[in-house]
């Protein structure tokens, strides 16, 4: 039972992500929505899966998948939004602030 | 003294991730963890004495209650302003100042920026950090360092420096 609820919630949060990529205006802005939801969805998804094994070496491999998602996926983000800035990727035209182009040149 | 530290770490890692004791398992885990040890000991905290200090372990655990709670918090946040018809933002990169001097506790902090509520750290220059926020609630300084800092720089302080 709790790991049909876990799973639900990540997929369900996956789905959010999905939409956002497709509905925010910006590259900024859509690599919020991947990486905040993905990465919540499928820690989601992992804690399901552990509870469903128990306790045993899926059990152990499922948990520690957790913080290895956790930093890759941060580090690629801060990877990929630094690059699309210096790439040239355009600010939405809603954009109220950008801090950063003063101090890149 | 770290190089010790960080090969018994990742070999304690590379067997929870196996989860098997055969002697080949036990080769390649010492293999990778000894090429782990030589290139990243540099990155890791200057002293490993204060991995047996338990005052430090206190605030990692109270610090990962906090996190936990911003990271689900993050999620409804997005989703809202995913699924809003009229979409709520407000983007913005800002200029934030951190207070942390080694590069493993500004490691973390980047990254507990990156998971919090409708914020992702673009770079680090000096002692700045800068950061693309959703919906930039301020523009007075002092008021966005206290929101998108102030919930972590403490702990951060507390477990590595």
């Amino acid at each position: 039972m709790a790991t049909a609820i876990f799973i639900c919630i990540g997929v369900l949060f996956n789905i959010f992500g999905c939409i956002g990529l497709i509905r925010l205006p910006d590259v900024y802005n859509r690599l919020q929505s991947a990486t905040k939801c993905v990465t919540l969805g499928c820690c989601s998804i992992l804690i399901g899966v552990a509870i469903h094994f128990g306790i045993s070496d899926a059990f152990f491999k499922a948990l520690f998948a957790i913080p290895i998602i956790f930093f890759s996926s941060t580090v690629a983000a801060h990877a990929l939004i630094r690059g699309a800035y210096h790439f040239g990727a355009k600010l939405d035209k809603r954009t109220v602030k950008d801090d950063y182009k003063d101090a890149v040149k | 003294m770290r190089y010790v530290t960080v090969f018994i770490l990742s070999l304690i890692f590379w067997l929870l991730l196996t989860f098997r004791l055969s002697v080949p398992n036990l080769i390649v885990g010492s293999v990778a963890s000894l090429i782990c040890s030589l290139i990243f000991t540099r990155y890791f905290i200057t002293s490993v004495y204060k991995l047996v200090q338990p005052k430090r372990y206190f605030w990692f655990l109270v610090y990962l209650v906090v996190f936990t709670w911003e990271c689900i918090k993050a999620n409804f946040d997005v989703a809202y302003r995913v699924l809003h018809p009229a979409m709520p933002i407000k983007p913005g990169i800002v200029k934030v100042k951190t207070s942390l001097k080694s590069e493993l506790a500004r490691m973390l902090l980047a990254n507990s920026i990156t998971m919090t509520p409708g914020t992702i750290s673009v770079d680090i220059i000096d002692d700045y950090l800068f950061v693309h926020w959703i919906y930039v609630r301020s523009d007075d300084p002092e008021v966005y360092t206290s929101i998108i800092t102030g919930k972590f720089e403490k702990y951060i302080k507390n477990i590595i420096e």
